[in-house]
């Protein structure tokens, strides 16, 4: 028994050094893309404007300047030093709506990738693990969702659900977890046959340790990309439902939902409709920037090349 | 070959009802009433909403309504739309070329311009010509092309007027559709300027429908490139002396192909997810547009059945790259 | 050298074709597909504009630009003294388009009209339900199945109705739409085809413009039909370039792809009219946007705190926010335009400090409600979030929390109907002809569970409703209604938002254009100058 624990934390110590190990080369390889370092530190500042959004933000998002409608930025003609990036139709501060809206933003990524990759983890080791019938089960309902343009889809389940914010996040992950399952069932069935999973299994290990503890593991990396990628999506997911007014709800200053009401403004306050978008843009991005990054550090072949 | 076929076509069959069930159930648990939809603000009395009910066959159980369904789909009728009275069908047959012609050319310029840049991209490795590529495809890929579909409005129409602001061709221009792609109609027609006109109605939203799989495209194409790159027969026929375009033309290019075909067969998906947006913002009378009014309208018919066509349109190009995939690679037919 | 001749041919027919191509042209940006042609099933505006006013006409016409009636294919018309029998004299001549797809053998008569109210009316008809579904819905609506008692042909070109109850607005009723006549010879003619459905696909009518092509959501076509019996009409080609969104829209106006366009979005309306190249002709609408409270629910049931909470809202500024100055402060449940206005009643005065107080002495605190915004943009209302956030800000400044709910449209107005909805409940109504019965019947006690969305039934009201129905001297009626909107604004069961104008953009060339009270939009008497 003490044998046993003493073994435990010795595997312990050395896997903790294995991994500050893999962790020191993962950054080496990461940090060898500027770009990927950029997007890291844009992405780093974006989440601190979001947690902190109540003490940057010069107004508060939905207060109402009735005498400042639609006032353009400071620096064009008839703008005011007070809203930096002009005001909406109803006079409230663009600046500080968008920078409370980072936190819904951000906040759905975050809510959509755990949804996506628990849902995606958990199916797609039960179908690659059991396999017969339960795989086809699973995996036929994957490819239904998938024949369906994710767009359609996702609009289809909020017309469901009902407009709103929690809504869209469900239906936007229920969207993207397929990709998550095929990828987790991939790297099971690869992993199942391999002799240290024989091995455990010889040993009498049970079938949910198995796959938590041996094979997942394994495919930790690819997940960790997809579910970078997942996230920008995520993101541009939600703020297209906005768009056509599916998403989050007015006053929520949801990017794309700001897009969506400030539509009627293009020819006459672009303003309203330039700065939501750049946001979103810089933050899919800065994700998309990290994602990349991420995937030459992990994947060991584009290393070699 | 195929029994590759036959698997594949054996998995497809219970997906393709799995769709129709999917479509089927959706449309019944979305909320609001059809009838009071079309009644629209003044109402229709209880007995007149109940004969509707009934003459729709909205009473019947689900089962019942479901096997009707498909006994119907199934002989090729897909329902009357509740709101036009016109058949699904051939609402559908109307719009979708529309939706084919946009989504042709901007795949299209997706390939023309996304594979060269991907090569180039490849091949100078680390250039600043890699590097600026590389930047602007991952911008391309991030872009939320709603906005982006706006702001190009905003300049080219709004701003210097050098494009029209929607519709597919001049409406001076008028010829009944013998395509219906306007840019082969307006050529067959005679009509002088009328192709020039199409060509010009046609960019703005093509542009925008292009963005995203140009930029996925130029990606895969330089990644796949520089993995062919690497490969030991490329370096030995450097080795060799061969000329690099040759090396690049001949051996590297056609290899990289594989994945490449691949990803364009892709983006379908894509494009038609993309198609909703740039058709909801360029007024483009494709089935984009047509799908998100039928939501609106709660349209039961059009939904149900427009997803099941657009979902097995879809299934088919995957099919069909699949197809195309075993046929270049023979490998994977053994799986 | 054939190439060559083929060439030279394509060249000659192309100047041919050039030389016909002055025809005048006119492009209608309009807001929505119709759909279909023909002009009695369906109930949308747009629906109208695109069959009902073009392509057909009816016994009497409206008054371009105004409700009065006067004569269209009936040439005059007798009442008998019990108000029981209409008999028409039709117009002699009037012949139905010809199109590459019907040629008419002989000129409109009885048969025809008989035909275009009796396919709505008698089930056994096989064009009662050429369209699977059809609800008839305006001739139902108009309660025209129980007034009709037969209607009658006397010879070819006389037709009498005979009514089974008077009916004031019978003459009115049959200048609306779904009174167009249609060509009985057409519809046998398709019956016998056993293609019933073309009817509304391609349609024939009387009217001033005939069916050329419609391109599904995109184009419809038509052209000037030269046996009008009205008069050819000055424009050769008429054009809807549909058009959903606004905002592109009014782009297309100023990049001169349409001519004139509908329903711009309030924040465009400065912009069009900035314009060098277009001008705006606008109208006081016939509409009012509300907002209903549930006055069966504590705290609403009392009418002090309906009061205070009406106190609580700045309405200019949702007129300078949502209309963007484009209406005005509604007082009063009716439009200033309307007879019976009452103009001596005031508004509740906007004043939060006062509001604050009467909610504290009614026992009011901490009050959180719900405050309900439909997901559609209408002309009296054209944006209810907008409209429903800044509500929430005002009634923040009153310490009442505000949540905004919204559903799908339809789910929206059977929730709304709803006796024990929570919440103040938002829309508005647009009338049909010029009375104001036509608005006030909304709060009916019959209404409730209808359109009656304050669930509100007071005896004094109600009272005075009926006896304004009952009554037919104007000037009486006129004293009936003013009384009944004291006692609307006493008990305040609605905020009476705004009522918005009409605007109608267009480029400078066109001539003629008439904005209709009604909100129809009719191109006949229009011209294009060069």
């Amino acid at each position: 028994m003490t044998d046993q624990s003493a073994g435990e934390s010795a595997s312990g110590a050395l896997a903790a050094g294995t991994r500050r190990r893999a962790l020191a080369e993962f950054w080496h390889y990461y940090s060898a893309n500027t770009g990927a370092v950029i997007g890291l530190f844009v992405f780093a500042a974006l989440v601190l404007m979001a947690i902190f959004a109540p003490l940057i933000s010069p107004h508060l998002p939905q207060e109402q300047f009735r005498d400042s409608l639609l006032t353009p930025p400071a620096w064009q003609e008839g703008g005011k030093p007070m809203f930096l990036l002009g005001t909406d139709a109803v006079g409230r501060d663009i600046l500080s709506r968008l920078i409370h809206g980072a936190r819904y933003s951000l906040f759905i990524g975050l809510v959509v990738v755990v949804f996506a990759l628990v849902s995606g983890i958990v199916l797609g080791i039960l179908a690659g693990y059991f396999g017969g019938w339960v795989d086809a089960l699973i995996m036929r309902v994957m490819d239904i969702i998938l024949s369906f343009p994710s767009l359609l889809l996702a609009l289809v389940l909020v017309a469901i659900l009902g407009p709103g914010l929690f809504n869209a996040m469900l239906a936007i992950a229920i969207v993207l977890q397929p990709h998550f399952a095929r990828l987790t069932r991939a790297a099971v069935m690869a992993e199942k046959n391999r002799e240290y999973v024989t091995a455990s299994r010889i040993a009498g290990a049970s079938h949910l340790r198995l796959m938590l503890r041996t094979i997942l593991p394994n495919c930790v990396a690819p997940l960790i990309v997809q579910a970078t990628l997942s996230f920008s999506n995520a993101i541009l997911e939600a703020a297209a439902l906005g768009f056509l007014g599916m998403g989050a709800q007015p006053p929520i200053p949801e990017w794309g939902t700001m897009l969506a009401t400030a539509r009627e403004f293009i020819l006459r306050a672009p303003w309203v409709v330039t700065f939501p978008g750049l946001a979103i843009l810089i933050t899919v991005l800065a994700i998309n920037l990290v994602g990349d990054g991420l995937r030459d550090a992990l994947d060991p072949k584009m290393k070699r090349s | 070959m195929l029994r590759y076929l036959l698997h594949k076509l054996a998995l497809i069959i219970p997906t393709v009802f799995g769709i129709s069930l999917a479509a089927f159930a959706f449309v019944r648990l979305l909320p609001g009433d059809p009838i009071l939809a079309l009644a629209g603000e003044r109402g229709v009395s209880p007995e007149r909403y109940n004969e509707l009910i009934h003459q729709f066959g909205y009473d019947r159980p689900y089962v019942v309504q479901y096997l009707e369904y498909l006994r119907q789909v199934l002989t090729g009728d897909f329902g009357i739309s509740i709101a036009t009275k016109r058949p699904v069908l051939g609402e559908f047959q109307a719009l979708f070329p529309a939706t084919l012609e946009l989504a042709t050319v901007a795949l299209i310029i997706a390939v023309l311009i996304g594979i060269p840049a991907g090569i180039f991209a490849a091949v100078k490795r680390g250039s600043w010509f890699d590097q600026a590529t590389m930047g602007v495809a991952l911008t391309g890929y991030s872009m939320p092309i709603f906005w982006w579909g706006l702001l190009l409005i905003i300049f080219f129409s709004g701003y210097l007027g050098w494009t029209p602001v929607s519709g597919r061709i001049g409406l001076q221009y008028f010829f009944r559709p013998t395509t219906g792609f306007m840019l082969i109609d307006s050529l067959i027609s005679g009509r002088p300027g009328a192709f020039r006109s199409a060509v010009s109605h046609l960019i703005l939203p093509s542009i925008v429908l292009a963005t995203i799989p140009l930029a996925v495209i130029a990606r895969q194409t330089r990644s796949a490139m520089l993995e062919v790159l690497s490969e030991d027969y490329v370096r030995t026929a450097r080795a060799k002396g061969l000329s690099p375009r040759r090396v690049v033309g001949l051996h590297a290019f056609r290899n990289a192909l594989i994945p490449i075909v691949t990803t364009i067969g892709l983006q379908v998906g894509t494009l038609m997810a993309g198609a909703i947006l740039t058709e909801t913002i360029f007024s483009w009378p494709g089935i984009g547009k047509w799908m998100i009014d039928a939501i609106g309208k709660r349209d039961y018919v059009v939904v149900q059945s427009g997803l099941l066509i657009i979902a097995l349109i879809v299934m088919a190009v995957n099919l069909i790259v699949d197809v195309l995939y075993a046929v270049i690679n023979p490998r994977i037919r053994v799986q | 050298m054939r190439t060559k001749l083929t060439f030279a041919a394509a060249l000659l027919a192309a100047t041919v074709i050039g030389g016909t191509a002055q025809a005048k042209q006119l492009v209608y940006c309009s807001e929505a597909s119709p759909a279909g042609f023909d002009p009695s099933p369906w109930s949308g505006g747009n629906d109208f504009d695109a069959s009902s006013r073009t392509i057909y006409s009816r016994l009497v016409e409206f008054e371009h630009g105004k409700t009065s009636i006067m004569p269209g294919l009936a040439e005059s018309w007798t009442v008998s003294a019990d108000g029981l029998e209409y008999t028409f004299k039709l117009r002699p001549g009037v012949k139905f388009q010809t199109t590459d797809y019907f040629k008419p053998t002989r000129d409109l008569n009885a048969d025809d009209v008989i035909f275009s109210f009796e396919r709505q009316w008698k089930k056994d008809s096989p064009w009662y339900e050429y369209l699977p579904g059809t609800g008839w819905e305006y001739f139902t609506g108009m309660g025209f199945p129980e007034l009709l008692k037969e209607i009658v042909k006397v010879d070819d070109l006389t037709v009498k109705f005979v009514l089974n109850k008077p009916e004031v607005a019978f003459l009115p009723d049959l200048g609306m739409d779904f009174s167009s006549i249609v060509s009985k010879e057409y519809a046998d003619q398709l019956q016998k085809a056993g293609t019933l459905q073309q009817f509304t696909q391609k349609p024939v009518g009387t009217g001033p413009y005939q069916f050329v092509d419609y391109q599904v959501d995109a184009v419809i076509r038509y052209q000037a039909w030269d046996g009008y019996f009205g008069g050819r009409q000055k424009i050769d080609d008429l054009i809807f370039a549909i058009t959903t969104d606004p905002a592109v829209r009014a782009q297309k106006l100023k990049a001169g792809e349409c001519d004139i366009m509908s329903y711009p979005a309030p924040a465009d309306i400065a912009g069009l009219q900035a314009d060098a190249n277009l001008k705006v002709d606008e109208q006081e609408g016939l509409n009012i946007g509300y907002m209903a409270y549930n006055t069966t629910q504590p705290p609403f049931d009392k009418v002090e705190v309906r009061k205070a909470l009406n106190m609580a809202v700045n309405k200019q500024a949702i007129i300078d926010a949502v209309y963007q100055g484009a209406g005005q402060v509604a007082v009063n449940p009716i439009p200033p335009t309307m007879w019976s206005y009452n103009k001596d009643i005031k508004d509740d005065p906007y004043d939060p400090d006062a509001a604050k107080k009467m909610l504290e002495e009614a026992g009011v605190k901490d009050l959180s409600m719900k405050i309900w915004a439909m997901p559609v943009s209408r002309p009296y209302n054209p944006n209810a979030r907008r409209v429903a956030e800044l509500i929430q800000a005002d009634y923040a400044k009153v310490g009442v929390k505000a949540e905004i709910v919204s559903y799908e449209w339809t789910e929206y107005r059977e929730r709304g109907k709803a006796k024990d909805r929570d919440g103040a409940f938002q829309l508005g109504w647009t009338g049909d002809n010029g009375d104001p019965d036509n608005f006030l019947f909304l709060l009916g006690c019959s209404a409730i569970g209808q359109s009656n969305y304050a669930i509100w039934c007071n005896k004094e009201f109600e009272d005075l409703l009926q006896k304004g129905k009952a009554t037919t001297d104007v000037a009486e009626r006129t004293k009936i209604y003013e009384e009944a909107q004291v006692v609307f604004k006493r008990e305040a069961p609605w905020l009476t938002i705004a009522h918005s104008k009409v605007f109608m953009p267009m480029n400078k060339k066109v001539q003629g254009f008439v904005m209709d009270p009604l909100g129809i939009h009719r191109f006949d008497g229009v011209d294009v100058a060069e």
